[in-house]
């Protein structure tokens, strides 16, 4: 994408979503919500995945830990606090990468892949058996959380508090890969012993792409369960984790605009598939793998899309 | 002479049942190019790996201005200011020329995490860049990406990825190999140059650069010193004859 095109598309799709409360139903209003959440949540993990290069299949860990901080923030029909359930769920959730992280550095690559992926399913394990977190049938979160005069279940409180975070994510994100910081990290992705031997500390580099990534993870978490009412042990699983791998690879690996365009076209996907079958992993799954042949730089780069398929013609 | 500020004792490293590395024990003193000469095999890069932390040694020690390095500690002695060229060039590939540079730099004036300002805000880290690109004859390639460059001019981003590092040791591995001759001899003089200021360890197969720029030359054969001292004592050393030179002339 053009460097002139991208702020104009990001401002006119930030106009968009502002102004949607005055034409979109409840229907459509849910459903930007629900896209606006799995794209903070793609974003986070494009921290790791395409900027650092770790690719983790075992982030809905985080998301897990931000979705039940609210239910234990909550009281049993009240509404939890806003000031206090929002920074406490994003700090648990760092908190958790922070440890899950110190523990998970060590290893690299596939190993890398592995080691996040058990670390997920204990904690989805650990959830199906925890009386406290409401077991495997998981727990409602009654009402969603209010502050003073904002209460997130009246009017469009949610949706624009959800904006809000999305956008804030967004400038964050691009801050921090434009510092030094992000320069690191793109340089640890390429090549990460060269870098040591440059005199970065890569693993403390990491590991605060890690905690920052988990984080931002919780907060789509939070969200989640502020939106729907509910958690369950699905919130930490592979499913998860997996999709949002997924919605980071379709938008192409390394851009945020593309990790938030991965996660429309996810959830518009699952949400109309999954109309026509309950198993619309199957079908998900062939359209990302084509995708993910045909454009390696994922569709915010049509015209690679384009060359790919010439390519493909003439062999 | 001054005091040392790189010192290796009795270092020595073994892969598997090979000793790459035997009993080598050398000074790098400011001001002074320490060439270590031998033929393949003999040892050279795997005792920069053990100086500059790739490697951890199997026996012997490594101090930094009179204190022991210990662990494995790659990064940590970066940080003290010895910087590495490899002999097999390590770059970022998908990087700009700059890029590459910029990261060395960054590496050395802002080793700690910053999370908001530009990075292309911080001024004295580009500036050192561009001193270290103009130096190496690679500026007029700043913007390229490191893999569209001459195998040549890779090895001379290298040697400028080493010199943004504003190091104080310089440990380069076969700076010139892979050069043509004008650029190659460009180096040499450069390399002298720097040896005015620097400590260098500098490994090379090109004998009248060598024998030109090196204050001390260590001669390495299977693993172990074989002759150490002046470049007139080593030319009329009858071993070193024997062992390297004779066969090299
Ligand atoms: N990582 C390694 N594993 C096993 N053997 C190695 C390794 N690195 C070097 N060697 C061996 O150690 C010896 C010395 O190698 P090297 O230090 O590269 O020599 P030089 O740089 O003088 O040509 C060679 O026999 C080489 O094959
Ligand atoms: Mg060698």
């Amino acid at each position: 994408m053009s460097a002139r095109l991208r702020p104009a598309l990001l401002g006119l799709g930030l106009i968009v979503l502002i102004a949607l409360p005055l034409v979109a139903g409840k229907f459509g209003l849910d459903l930007a919500a629900r896209i606006m959440i799995m794209a903070i949540f793609a974003m986070s993990l494009d921290l790791l995945v395409g900027f650092a290069g770790m690719v983790s299949l075992g982030h809905a860990a985080f998301f897990g830990v931000g979705a039940y901080a609210l239910y234990l923030l909550s009281p049993q029909y009240g509404a939890a606090s806003l000031l206090v359930s929002l920074p406490v769920a994003i700090a648990a959730a760092a908190l958790a990468a922070l440890v899950i992280g110190l523990l998970v550095l060590r290893s690299s690559g596939v190993y890398f892949i592995m080691v996040t992926l058990a670390f997920g399913e204990m904690f989805y394990y650990y959830a199906t058996g925890a009386r406290w977190l409401g077991g495997s049938d998981g727990a409602y979160v009654y009402q969603r959380p209010s502050a003073g005069p904002v209460d997130l279940g009246q009017g469009h409180a949610f949706y624009y508090l959800v904006l809000i975070a999305l956008a804030a994510t967004y400038a964050l994100l691009r801050v921090i890969l434009r510092a030094p910081f992000g320069h690191a990290l793109r340089g640890i992705r390429s090549n990460e012993h060269r870098m040591r031997s440059l005199g970065f500390a890569a693993p403390r580099y990491k590991l605060l792409a890690f905690v920052i990534a988990g984080a931002l993870a919780g907060l789509a978490g939070y969200f989640d369960a502020a939106q729907f009412g509910v958690v369950n042990p699905e919130l930490f699983g592979w499913r998860l984790s997996g999709s949002v791998l997924m919605m980071v690879i379709l938008g192409g690996m390394g851009t945020l605009d593309g990790a938030i365009i991965g996660a429309a076209v996810l959830v518009l996907l699952e949400n109309f598939l999954g109309d026509l079958t309950t198993h619309w992993l199957l079908p998900m799954g062939l359209f990302i793998v084509a995708a993910v042949l045909l454009l390696p730089q994922g569709l915010t780069d049509p015209a690679a899309l384009w060359r790919a398929m010439r390519e493909r013609s003439r062999v | 002479m001054s005091e040392p500020i790189l010192r290796a004792e009795a270092l020595g490293k073994n892969f598997g049942g090979l000793a790459a590395v035997r009993d080598v024990s050398l000074d790098l003193s400011p001001k002074q190019i320490h060439a270590v000469i031998g033929p393949n095999g003999a040892g050279k890069t795997t005792l920069i790996n053990l100086l500059s932390g790739d490697l951890t040694p199997t026996t012997g020690r490594v101090f930094f201005r009179g204190i022991e390095i210990e662990g494995h500690a790659l990064d940590r002695i970066a940080r003290l200011g010895v910087a590495r060229a490899y002999q097999r060039t390590n770059i970022f590939a998908g990087f700009s020329v700059f890029e590459n540079c910029r990261l060395a730099a960054q590496a050395r004036r802002q080793p700690g995490i910053r999370l908001f300002r530009p990075a292309l805000a911080y001024r004295d880290i580009n500036d050192a860049a561009g001193r270290a690109m103009a130096l190496a004859g690679v500026e007029s390639r700043a913007t390229d990406r490191a893999s569209d460059l001459s195998h040549g001019e890779q090895r001379q981003l290298e040697l400028a990825m080493a010199l943004a590092t504003e190091p104080q040791v310089l440990l380069l591995d076969e700076p010139l190999a892979g050069m043509g001759p004008e650029e190659a001899s460009r180096i040499a003089a450069l390399i002298a140059r720097l040896g005015a200021d620097l400590a260098i360890l500098l490994v090379e197969h090109d004998m009248d650069a060598v024998f030109n720029i090196a204050a001390t030359i260590t001669v390495m054969v299977d693993g172990a010193v074989l002759a150490s001292g002046t470049p007139q004592a080593i030319r009329a050393d009858a071993a070193v004859q024997a062992a390297y030179l004779g066969e090299a002339a």
